[in-house]
C-alpha cells in the first residue's frame, strides 16, 4: 500500500498544472448539445496536441501517441477536476467506436476514421438495440441482405443517443439468418446521411430526448464497411461493451456530487435550520459518504490491478451496479433535502441548480437499466463472478 | 502509486487462513461454544506459533511492529473462521496502549510476554468508544479505581487489562487484582468473551506517559478497524456458504441456485460487501500513514461494513431456507459475530454522528 505517487508522477502532475496555468482560459463556455462547439473541437485539438486526450492513440492515427499509464491518465483527470476544466470531448465515437477500430478494424477504416473522431468532426452514434432486444441483445432482428457488393438493411433501432446530429453510425446487423443468433451479427459502419433512414426523437421521463428511434428501410452500405468479419459482430460488440461498462458508474461523478450536496445542505434552510443540522438528513448524509469512500477506494484498486495486469475478478464486475445506484442515490438525497422545492423542474421559480437534481435523480434511472439492467448485471456478478449456475432454458414446446 | 497488498501481506493472510482452516473448523468451534470457551488454547497456541501477537509490537519488545494493515488481515480471517480466540484486545489494542502510552519499564514488562502470547490483555474502554449504558463508568483517585465497565473484551482471563477511565485517562490492572470482579456476560456470540469488571478500590498503574488521550484514540481507532475486518471474514464465508448451498439444494428439479431470485441475492450480497474491503485497506493504512484521517476512515469503515455485514447475514441465512435457522448446520455463528461486532466500539449510527463530528458537519455531545 502506497498511496503516494512517486518522483516521475510528481513531475508529470506539475507539466499538467502548467499546462492549466497556460492553456486553462482557453477552455470552452460552451459545449454544444449534440455535437461539440467550435470551441470545444479547438480544445480538444489543444488537449490532444498536449497528450491530454486520445493520449494512447498511436499518432498516425490523430492520437498523441504516449504508452499507456493508467496513473499518468489519473494524474490529469485529478487535475483538470481540481482546476474545474473540462476534460476532452467524450462521446459514443471516442469512448467506444475508437477503440474498436484500432483492435479490430482494416488499415483503411484506421486512417479514415480515428482521426476526426478523436477531433470531434465526425459524431457517431450506436445502432445496437431494438425494440423487441433488449437484455436479449444477440436477438437482434434488424436484417442486412446481401445484393451485389451492398448489403441492403430493413429494420428499427431504438436509444440511439445523438442519431439526429450524428454523421455515421456503428451498427449491429443481422447478415446471417441461418447461423445460431450469436454468429448471424455483424458490425456495420455506415453513414446517417443514407437514403432510407429515418429518426424520431424519443422522449424520456425527464422530458428531454434524450435518445432516438432510428427507423431503416432498404438503406444500402457497401459491404466492405463490415468491421471484423461477416458474423463476427457480436464478439466486436461485447470488446466495445467492455469499454461502455468501463464508464458507467464512476465513482469521481460520485465524489464531486456528494459535495454538492454537501454544500447545498449547509446552504438550504428549513424552518431556519440548517438541513445539515438535522440528524436525520444528516444520517443519511453520512451513510452516503461511507459509499462514496469505499466506491473510491474500490476504484483505486481496480486501477492498481489493471497497472499490474491482474485480474480483479469479481471486484470489477460489481462496480456498475453499485455505482450507478450510488448516483441514483444522492440525487435522492439532494432531492428529499429541499423538499417541495426538490420538485420543482422545468423553470419553475425557486428552482435550484436548473432543475438539474430531478434530472439526474430521472436519467440515473436509465442508466440503472440501460448498458446492461441491475438486473444483467447481477446475473453476470452471480454467473461469472460467484460462478452459480445459468438460468437453464425452457424446454422447447 | 499503489493500493493493494503486497506479496507479503498475500502469504501473511493465506498462512493464517491455512493455519484456521485447520485449528477452528466449525466442529472445534462448536465444541468451544458449548463449553463456553470463548479462547481457545489450543487456536490461541497456533496463532502464536504464528507470530500474530507480536504483530502491532514494537521490534525492540520482540514484537514485529507490522502495520495495522497487517493486523486486518488477520482480523478478517478469525471473522472468517469465527475463531474463539482473542486477538482484538490482546494483540492489537492492549500493544497500542502500552507502547502509546507505557513508561519504559511497563513496556519492557509487558510488551515482549504479549508478543510472545506468553501473556494476555484484555480492554475495558467500552464506555469512551460507544457510550455508558447503566450509568457505568470507572473513577481513578490516589492510584485506586472505583466504578464498572461494562463489556470489556478478552477480559476474562486476561493477566493485565487496560482501562479507561472517565476523564479518558488509561490504567493497567492485574487481572488478579484485589478488588477486582470479572462477571462474564453472555452474548449471542459464544465465540468471543465480553466481561463486566467491578472495580473497588482496585490498584491501577497509570499509563501516563505519552499522550494518553490519543492513546486512547488510536485504540479506538485500531478497534473499529479490526471489527470491521472481522466482518469482513465472516460476511464472505456466509456468501460462500449460501453459493456452495444454493449449488446443491434442489427443489423444482433444479438447484436452487439456477433460480435468479436465488442468485440476485448472492449477486447483491457480493456487491454490497465487496467495496468495503477497499474501505477497510484504506482505513486501516491511513491509520500508519495519514494520521489526520485515520479516526474518519476508522469509523466509516466500521460503520459500513457493520450495514453491509448485517444485510449479508441474514441474507446468507434465508438463502439456506429453513436449514439456515438450525442449529446443525451452525451457519448462526457468523450470522452471531456479525451481530456482535455491530455494537462493539460503538454501532453504525453512533460512528456516522462521530464522523459528522470529525468534519465539522456536527456539534460535539
Amino acid at each position: 500500500m502506497d498511496l503516494a505517487y512517486g518522483p516521475e508522477y510528481e513531475a508529470f502532475r506539475a507539466e499538467v498544472r502548467d499546462f492549466i496555468q497556460k492553456h486553462g482560459d482557453k477552455a470552452p463556455k460552451r459545449f454544444g448539445v449534440s455535437r461539440p462547439s467550435e470551441e470545444s473541437i479547438a480544445w480538444q485539438k489543444l488537449l490532444i496536441e498536449h497528450g491530454y486526450a486520445a493520449r494512447t492513440i498511436p499518432k498516425e492515427y490523430g492520437g498523441y501517441g504516449a504508452e499507456p499509464d493508467i496513473l499518468k491518465s489519473r494524474i490529469i483527470a485529478e487535475e483538470f477536476t481540481l482546476a474545474k476544466l473540462p476534460m476532452g470531448l467524450a462521446n459514443q465515437g471516442i469512448s467506444m467506436l475508437v477503440p474498436t477500430l484500432l483492435e479490430l478494424g482494416t488499415e483503411e477504416q484506421k486512417k479514415k476514421w480515428i482521426e476526426p473522431t478523436l477531433k470531434g468532426e465526425v459524431v457517431w452514434c450506436q445502432g445496437y438495440s431494438e425494440p423487441g432486444s433488449g437484455s436479449d441483445l444477440a436477438s437482434l432482428q434488424t436484417r442486412a441482405k446481401e445484393d451485389g457488393d451492398d448489403f441492403i438493411i430493413n429494420g428499427q433501432k431504438i436509444w440511439t443517443s445523438t442519431a439526429h446530429a450524428a454523421d455515421m453510425i456503428f451498427c449491429l446487423v443481422r447478415t446471417e439468418p441461418d447461423a445460431k443468433k450469436h454468429e448471424g451479427i455483424s458490425y456495420l459502419i455506415f453513414s446517417m446521411k443514407t437514403p432510407g433512414i429515418e429518426v424520431r426523437p424519443l422522449k424520456t421521463m425527464t422530458g428531454h430526448a434524450e435518445f432516438n428511434e432510428v427507423f431503416f428501410t432498404d438503406v444500402r452500405v457497401p459491404q466492405k464497411d463490415i468491421v471484423a468479419g461477416r458474423g463476427q459482430g457480436w464478439y466486436v460488440a461485447n470488446a466495445t461493451l467492455k469499454h461502455e461498462r468501463g464508464m458507467l458508474g464512476d465513482p469521481n461523478q460520485a465524489g464531486t456530487r456528494l459535495k454538492e450536496i454537501v454544500d447545498l445542505m449547509h446552504e438550504e434552510t428549513v424552518d431556519g435550520m440548517r438541513l445539515i443540522d438535522h440528524p436525520v438528513y444528516r444520517d443519511r448524509l453520512m451513510q452516503l459518504q461511507a459509499r462514496v469512500f469505499a466506491m473510491q477506494f474500490h476504484g483505486l484498486r481496480l486501477l492498481t490491478a489493471t497497472s499490474k495486469k491482474e485480474d480483479p475478478g469479481i471486484a470489477r464486475l460489481i462496480v456498475k451496479l453499485q455505482g450507478c445506484e450510488l448516483n441514483h442515490q444522492l440525487a435522492a438525497l439532494a432531492i428529499d433535502a429541499l423538499g417541495e422545492i426538490g420538485v420543482l423542474y422545468g423553470n419553475s421559480p425557486h428552482l435550484r441548480a436548473h432543475g438539474s437534481w430531478q434530472h439526474r435523480y430521472m436519467f440515473d434511472l436509465g442508466l440503472i437499466i440501460g448498458g446492461g439492467t441491475a438486473q444483467i448485471q447481477k446475473n453476470i456478478i452471480s454467473e461469472r463472478g460467484l460462478g452459480m449456475p445459468r438460468e437453464p432454458k425452457p424446454a422447447k414446446a | 502509486m499503489e493500493f493493494g497488498l503486497s506479496e507479503d501481506q498475500k502469504l501473511l493472510q493465506e498462512s493464517v487462513r491455512g493455519t484456521l482452516e485447520k485449528v477452528s473448523p466449525l466442529e472445534r468451534v462448536r465444541a468451544a461454544a458449548e463449553k463456553g470457551e470463548t479462547e481457545a488454547a489450543d487456536i490461541a497456541q497456533a496463532l502464536a506459533d504464528l507470530g500474530v501477537f507480536g504483530m502491532m509490537v514494537p521490534e525492540r519488545h520482540g514484537g514485529m511492529g507490522m502495520a495495522l494493515l497487517d493486523a486486518a488481515l488477520v482480523a478478517e480471517m478469525l471473522g472468517r473462521h469465527v475463531a474463539p480466540a482473542g486477538f482484538i484486545a490482546t494483540a492489537v489494542m492492549a500493544p497500542l496502549a502500552i507502547a502509546g502510552a507505557g513508561s519504559e519499564a511497563q513496556q519492557e514488562k509487558w510488551l515482549p510476554k504479549l508478543a510472545s502470547g506468553e501473556a494476555k490483555a484484555g480492554v475495558a474502554i467500552a464506555e469512551a468508544a460507544s457510550g455508558a449504558r447503566e450509568g457505568a463508568g470507572v473513577t481513578a483517585s490516589g492510584g485506586k479505581l472505583n466504578g464498572k465497565s461494562l463489556f470489556a473484551l478478552e477480559a476474562e482471563n486476561a493477566d493485565i487489562i487496560v482501562v479507561a477511565d472517565k476523564a479518558g485517562a488509561l490504567h493497567l490492572v492485574s487481572g488478579d487484582a484485589k478488588g477486582l470482579t470479572r462477571i462474564q456476560l453472555t452474548s449471542i456470540d459464544l465465540t468471543r468473551g465480553l466481561t463486566e469488571l467491578q472495580f473497588d478500590n482496585v490498584e491501577a498503574e497509570a499509563l501516563s506517559s505519552g499522550d494518553a488521550a490519543a492513546t486512547l484514540r488510536r485504540m479506538v481507532d485500531a478497534g473499529r478497524v479490526m471489527l470491521a475486518a472481522d466482518t469482513l471474514g465472516a460476511g464472505w464465508m456466509m456468501i460462500e456458504k449460501a453459493v456452495a448451498y444454493a449449488g446443491e439444494r434442489k427443489q423444482f428439479n433444479r438447484v436452487i441456485g439456477s433460480f435468479q431470485a436465488v442468485k440476485h441475492m448472492c449477486a447483491e450480497m457480493a456487491a454490497e460487501l465487496e467495496p468495503c474491503r477497499s474501505l477497510i485497506w484504506y482505513a486501516a493504512h491511513a491509520f500508519d500513514a495519514m494520521p489526520e484521517e485515520a479516526g474518519l476512515m476508522a469509523a466509516h469503515a466500521k460503520a459500513h461494513t457493520a450495514e453491509m455485514g448485517r444485510f449479508v447475514a441474514r441474507t446468507a441465512t434465508e438463502v439456506h431456507g429453513g436449514m439456515g435457522f438450525t442449529d446443525l448446520l451452525g451457519l448462526h455463528y457468523w450470522f452471531k459475530r456479525i451481530g456482535l461486532d455491530r455494537q462493539l466500539l460503538g454501532s453504525p449510527e453512533r460512528l456516522r454522528h462521530e464522523a459528522a463530528v470529525l468534519q465539522g458537519w456536527a456539534a460535539a455531545d
